[in-house]
Parts: structure tokens; C-alpha cells; sequence
């Protein structure tokens, strides 16, 4: 027993030294933008992928050990995980990753948040009291959030910050471009009124200039019910939407049930890096999205 | 409005670009920026007072307002949603996390005046009388108020009290390290023990409506060993999750007895290992030990002629614990479908004496209380299996079998009499769920835990969760 602990104790010892900066990144977006402005500098840990429903995440047990030696913990913040990361930081006894300390970092608190609830009621269904959390879909919150995430990269590791700033320029610079470039390919779709499964793509609309005219769940976090889908069909009649949007992590069948009643495309949009074998990386993700939306547009 | 603070943003970036203009430039482009910056700053100060203006008026109003739009684009200063919310706001956003749990049942099951599991030793000291989770028809389970909170940057603590009729249990009282690091967790106060994978529970995160048998027959009607003292944690830096812990306590609850003395009364110590398999698999399996010490614990026995008899024990109780549990949800995303399958064992060892005693004067054999030897060693154990098929609906099954094993009651087994029985009971389960925080259940219990009894138990029961609801354990 005693030996077991030694070994595991120099293990312990061992790890951090001249390794790449340790960061736990809770979804794919933050793990590719953390890639991107520290690329050899850090060593990235993604705790869910993009076919995951990022509301509803367990605390495994792997999470906590990778947390335990996590340096740097990026999450979206404004609750999207509050169902398993509080519980997985603290119980990881990884002080340096504890919310307050520079190890902690919180993408939504660089951005102005969407549809932050007048009151607060769960008869509003799972409401976010901070606003909607699915920010990563507007490409420009990723320069605030990148030049933030950069700035906290380089306290963690100060001989290497130069190395973060510089990358993050460097994603910022490619980033200007693909941002221009996608808005004038997306022109098309500004003012188009679209459905959506959850109150996933209130960025992106927001973003790209198009309409969110109805939700397939009732309320947010509630399944959708065969009530709410008949409304939105017969709503079809006067206020027509002209496709109807979800998540690679959302089941297929509600918005296929309105594609057929209504013969709107239902368009599977990636979400975040890795929802479709196109979107690998950042690029490719806004790519795909404005790819697939221009598609179910024609 | 929108265009304009994206414009400085796109300044921001283009000047990042470090080839593309010189040095006189790029200072130009910073002051630039700066006085742009300061401008908005201060026009986004004024709108946040205005929002605070208009929602101070909204509250003052009956009727909610539509909610504010958000002060400009996307990539202005960040600002925290806190700080529109005035003083009074502000001030209440200490308060801890609040929850409340809102728990009842309706059981049809047999009148059983004295409810127990035959072989084993009562752990109130004596047969249920038709109380808590065995009471028929309509009845409140505990209703559970938690409140849980950051305390200062190195402690944070959390309070669960079970209100019950006329009665408030502090159920757990604890608070818990944040800044040892090293792996290293420390708790202190009144806790659920970490020993097992079911023990550290509350009934609302169970899958069924009653606990294990084993756990009643381990720690009573409350199925989960709590103690008041502390808790050491470490979990190893290792790619798998590896966690020790130990335990030191009073140890007063059963199979342990209160005592009046100095140090500790009860001790734990368990290992748990756990880890991923491919994208859709995850589980969790552990060994836990337990050292508890009893002083003239009683309970109520039966004589060799049947008359009601007491018996007093003194000496050492070790209690060890297995336990696995294996998650399984399609690419790892359990909103939809899900797969749970827990199980734990126990092999429970008493060692000391019994005394026998006529407590109540009914001439029963040891009108005369009479000492000897009492070992004993029993075991059991249970497993379940809960599908999610859709979104609302689970469905479970749970099979729990015990075995009453060796009870030698040295020379009170002329005095006493105890039973061999191997107890046993199959679950069925359906629970519907609105939401995250409301759920209906249906269950179906076989019981045999009573020599000579089959209870056919059917339970509705609902579980309602109100306010924040923190994360839950694997």
C-alpha cells in the first residue's frame, strides 16, 4: 500500500514538469479556440463532443480525474453547466481550477448575453438566469473571448505568453477575414424566418440577420409536445418559416415531423466543432453552418 | 448600432496583424481605438443606468415588463448581469442556493404490525411500527430543504434538513475544503459517509422508491450511514479516476451506539476507481470498510418459549462494502436513451458480547440477565438495472437477496431464539419525468423479507425539486 502511494506520489510530482499547459475545455468550441491560440503550448482535454446535449452532462469519473490535473479550466459559464462542472471543480481538490482563481475561465462573462429572462420562473421551463448560453455561433464573440483567453493563457504560463498573444493575433487576423467572408455568402439568408428545436441558434440569427419565429420545444429544456408542433404547422399558414433548424445533438424526429407536414427542410446544423465530419475545426464549422442554412434555403 | 462596435472589434483584430502596418500607424490605430473604446464605455454606462432606471419602475409596476434588449452587439464590453441589478439585488445575491424537496407516496401493501428483516438485527432496536417508507396509503416522505453556498475562498458548506411531523432532522451539515489542492479534500461535520456507491444519496436520487434491503439491514430506515466528523479525500493524479478516502467520527448511528467518551467512535475507509470506455460507456467501482462500536446496543428478541426478551451488545462491528455501477448512453448523450446498472455486496461481522434481559418483567428465561459471546457474519447483496427509453420515461428492475449467515449467540442460544433466513425481494419500476425537476413513479415490490410473508407492495410516489438544483454524484 505504502509503496503504491509513493509510486502514485512521483507520479504526481512528475507530471507538470516542462508538459504542456494542462486545459479542460467543457465543449468543443473552447477546446479548438484554446488550440488555436496556444497550439503546442497546451495540452487540451474536450470533457463532451458535439453529439452530447451539453445541458446534460454526468460528473464522471473521468472528468474528475482529468480536472484534477487540469491547469486551466474554459467553460461557457451562464449556467450551461451547472449540472455536473461545480461538482466535478470541486471535488476535483484542484485548488488552482476553483471559480475566483485565474485557473477558472468563463467565455460568456467577455460577451453581452441574448434573451436574459425578465423573471425568473421554471414555469418558463429550464430558463438561464445569465441569458442564453449558446454563444460560441456569432464568430465575433471568439475575438473578445480569444484575446481574454489568450491574456489568462499567458498569466498561467508566463514564459510562453508572448507565444499566446501572438497566436491569438493570429487567429484574430484569419478570423477577420472568414468573418467578412461568411457574412457576404449568408447574405441571402437575413430576414429569413426559421424554426428551431431549442433556443440554440439565437447567435447566430442574431449574427447573420434571420428570424427564430418559433421554437419546437414549448418551452426551453421541455421535449417537444405533438400540441406545439400542430401549432407551429398550422401557424405555417399565415407566418410561413422556411426551414426548421436543430443541433447534431438533437433527435432528428420532431423537425422531420414538420418537414413533412409543412415541406420545409429540416437542416441539421453541426452546433460546434465536430457536429458533422465538415466542421473539424472552427473554420469548418461556421463553413458547414452557412453551407448547410444556404442549402435548405434553395 | 450594431455595425459600429463590430467595426471596432474588426479595427482590434486588423491591427493585430502584425505585417500590416507600421509602428506610427499601429499607435495611431491604439489611441484610435482607445477614445472609441471610452466613448462606448460611457454610452454603455449610461444605457446599464437607464436598464437600471426602467427595471427599478418595472418592479414598482404589477405586471413583468418584456425583457430588456441587450446594450449593443455582440462584441462590446462584457458586462456582468449583475451589475444592472441595484443594491438591493446585489445584496441578496449571497444568499446561499436554496432547494427544496417535495417528496410523497401511496402504498398499498400488508398490514405487518411488526415490521423487520428476519435474521437481522433491528437497527432502531426494535420492528418498524408501520412508520416512514412502510406506511400504507397516503403519506409525505421527508420534505428536504438544502442550502449550499461558497463560504469564503477556501470553505464552502451545505446544510440539508429533513422536516418531518413535528420533527426537523439535520440530515447533513458539512463544509468542505476548496483551496487544499493536491487532490486533497477535506470535509468536516455531519455527513453521508462515502463508503458504497448508494450511501452518500438522498431518497430523491433514488431509482426506486425505497432503499436496497441491504441498506436497511446495514443502517436502518434511513438506508445510509451518517456520522458527525471529518472526512480526507485524495484522488490520485492518474489518467483514471483513483480516489482514497477516510474517515473519522463518532460513530452513534447505527451499527455503531453513542458514546461518552474522547476520540472517535467509528472509522471508514474506502477506494474507488472508475473511467470511460469508448465514447458511451463510463462506470465506477469501489471497496469501503467500516469500524463501528457498539455499547449495550439493544434490540428486542424472542425467548425459547416466545416471550419478548431483550438483548444488549457490546463489542466491535466491521463492515465491508463492494460496489459497481456502469452507465451506458449512445455516444455518450443520455438525454435520450440511457442505461444505469448498480450493484453492491456487504459482509457484515459482529463480535462481542450479548447480554440477555427481562426488561419488561415478563418471566421471560433470562429474569436473570445472563452474558456471553455474540458473533455473528451476514451478507447481501442487490443489483438494478433502470433503462430511459425516451426522454420522460424509465423503467427499473431490482433484485435484493440477503443471507442471515452465522448468529452465534454462544451460551444465549439456550435463552434466544434466532432465525435462518435468506430475505429476499424483485423490484419493478416506471417513473415519468416533465421535466429535470419533477417525476412520477410506479413500483412494484415482491417483498419477502419477513419469514412466512409475501408482501405484494405497489407505491406511487412523486418527487418535485424546487429553486437551484445542484449537480448530482455519478
Amino acid at each position: 500500500m505504502i509503496r503504491l502511494l509513493t509510486i502514485l506520489w512521483l507520479a504526481a510530482a512528475s507530471l507538470p514538469a516542462g508538459a504542456a499547459l494542462q486545459v479542460f475545455a467543457t465543449v468543443p468550441e473552447w477546446a479548438a479556440l484554446a488550440r488555436e491560440i496556444g497550439g503546442d503550448k497546451v495540452s487540451v482535454f474536450t470533457a463532451t463532443t458535439a453529439l452530447q446535449d451539453p445541458h446534460r452532462i454526468e460528473a464522471r469519473p473521468s472528468l474528475l480525474a482529468q480536472a484534477r490535473r487540469a491547469q486551466l479550466v474554459v467553460a461557457t459559464g451562464a449556467e450551461l453547466e451547472a449540472g455536473w462542472l461545480p461538482l466535478v471543480v470541486r471535488d476535483s481538490g484542484n485548488a488552482a481550477i476553483q471559480p475566483g482563481r485565474p485557473g477558472y475561465f468563463e467565455a460568456a462573462r467577455y460577451v453581452t448575453l441574448l434573451d436574459v429572462p425578465a423573471v425568473l420562473d421554471r414555469t418558463h421551463g429550464d430558463v438561464h438566469a445569465a441569458g442564453n448560453p449558446h454563444i460560441q455561433l456569432d464568430p465575433r464573440n471568439l475575438f473578445r473571448i480569444g484575446e481574454a483567453l489568450a491574456a489568462r493563457l499567458g498569466e498561467l504560463d508566463p514564459p510562453n505568453a508572448k507565444a499566446y498573444e501572438a497566436g491569438y493575433r493570429a487567429f484574430a487576423g484569419r478570423w477577420q477575414i472568414a468573418v467578412a467572408r461568411w457574412e457576404k455568402e449568408a447574405a441571402p439568408l437575413r430576414g429569413v424566418p426559421v424554426l428551431a428545436h431549442h433556443d440554440s441558434f439565437v447567435y447566430l440569427a442574431h449574427w447573420l440577420g434571420f428570424k427564430v419565429s418559433g421554437t419546437l420545444e414549448p418551452k426551453p429544456g421541455i421535449e417537444p409536445t405533438s400540441g406545439q408542433l400542430s401549432g407551429l404547422v398550422a401557424r405555417q399558414q399565415n407566418a410561413p418559416a422556411k426551414m426548421v433548424l436543430r443541433t447534431a445533438y438533437q433527435s432528428d424526429g420532431p423537425s422531420q415531423w414538420i418537414a413533412g407536414k409543412t415541406g420545409i427542410p429540416a437542416v441539421m446544423l453541426p452546433f460546434t466543432v465536430g457536429g458533422t465530419p465538415e466542421a473539424g475545426d472552427l473554420t469548418g464549422l461556421f463553413d458547414d453552418t452557412i453551407r448547410r442554412l444556404l442549402k435548405g434555403l434553395s | 448600432m450594431l455595425h459600429k462596435p463590430f467595426a471596432v472589434a474588426a479595427l482590434l483584430a486588423a491591427s493585430c496583424g502584425a505585417q500590416a502596418a507600421g509602428d506610427a500607424d499601429l499607435a495611431a490605430i491604439r489611441a484610435q481605438i482607445d477614445e472609441m473604446k471610452k466613448t462606448y464605455e460611457q454610452r454603455i454606462a449610461a444605457l446599464e443606468q437607464r436598464l437600471a432606471q426602467a427595471e427599478a419602475d418595472a418592479r414598482a409596476r404589477p405586471a413583468p415588463v418584456a425583457p430588456a434588449v441587450a446594450p449593443g452587439g455582440a462584441p462590446v464590453a462584457a458586462n456582468p448581469p449583475t451589475a444592472a441589478g441595484g443594491a438591493l439585488a446585489a445584496a441578496s445575491a449571497f444568499n446561499p442556493e436554496v432547494s427544496l424537496i417535495l417528496q410523497g407516496q401511496y402504498a398499498q401493501m400488508k398490514n405487518v404490525p411488526d415490521r423487520t428483516i428476519t435474521g437481522f438485527w433491528p437497527a432502531d432496536g426494535h420492528a418498524d411500527h408501520g412508520k416512514g417508507i412502510s406506511t400504507r396509503g397516503f403519506s409525505l416522505n421527508h420534505t428536504e430543504l438544502i442550502f449550499s453556498a461558497g463560504i469564503d475562498p477556501y470553505w464552502r458548506g451545505q446544510a440539508v434538513l429533513a422536516v418531518q411531523d413535528e420533527a426537523v432532522d439535520v440530515e447533513e451539515a458539512w463544509f468542505q475544503s476548496l483551496a487544499i489542492g493536491h487532490g486533497v479534500g477535506l470535509k468536516g461535520g455531519r455527513y453521508r459517509s462515502g463508503i458504497g456507491y448508494l450511501n452518500e444519496q438522498h431518497p430523491h436520487q433514488w431509482d426506486f422508491a425505497n432503499a436496497p434491503l441491504m441498506y436497511n439491514a446495514l443502517f436502518g430506515e434511513e438506508a445510509s450511514y451518517r456520522q458527525d466528523g471529518l472526512q480526507l479525500k485524495w484522488l490520485a493524479p492518474t489518467p483514471i479516476f483513483l480516489e482514497f478516502g477516510s474517515e473519522i467520527g463518532r460513530g452513534a448511528n447505527f451499527p455503531g451506539t453513542d458514546s461518552n467518551k474522547n476520540g472517535a467512535g467509528a472509522w471508514a475507509l474506502y477506494a474507488h476507481l472508475g473511467d470511460d470506455l469508448g465514447v458511451s460507456n463510463s462506470w465506477r467501482a469501489g471497496v469501503s470498510y467500516l469500524k463501528t462500536t457498539s455499547g449495550d446496543r439493544e434490540a428486542d428478541f424472542l425467548d425459547v418459549n416466545g416471550l419478548a426478551a431483550q438483548g444488549l451488545f457490546t463489542g466491535d462491528t466491521d463492515t465491508w462494502l463492494a460496489d459497481f455501477v456502469w452507465k451506458w448512453a449512445p455516444n455518450g448523450n443520455p438525454k435520450y436513451q440511457n442505461f444505469k446498472f448498480q450493484s453492491e455486496y456487504f459482509v457484515r461481522k459482529d463480535k462481542g458480547e450479548l447480554t440477555c434481559t427481562d426488561e419488561a418483567g415478563v418471566g421471560n428465561a433470562c429474569a436473570t440477565p445472563v452474558t456471553g459471546d455474540y458473533d455473528t457474519r451476514q451478507r447481501g447483496w442487490y443489483a438494478q438495472g433502470v433503462f430511459q427509453f425516451t426522454p420522460n420515461w424509465r423503467a427499473g428492475l431490482r433484485y435484493d437477496q440477503l443471507d442471515s449467515g452465522r448468529q452465534n449467540l454462544g451460551v444465549n442460544a439456550a435463552n434466544l431464539v434466532v432465525e435462518d433466513y435468506r430475505p429476499k425481494r424483485a423490484t419493478a419500476m416506471v417513473d415519468y419525468s416533465w421535466s429535470e425537476f419533477s417525476r412520477m413513479r410506479l413500483q412494484y415490490a415482491q417483498d419477502k423479507s419477513m419469514a412466512g410473508i409475501t408482501d405484494n407492495q405497489w407505491i406511487v410516489q412523486y418527487i418535485m425539486s424546487l429553486g437551484a438544483h445542484g449537480a448530482h454524484k455519478f
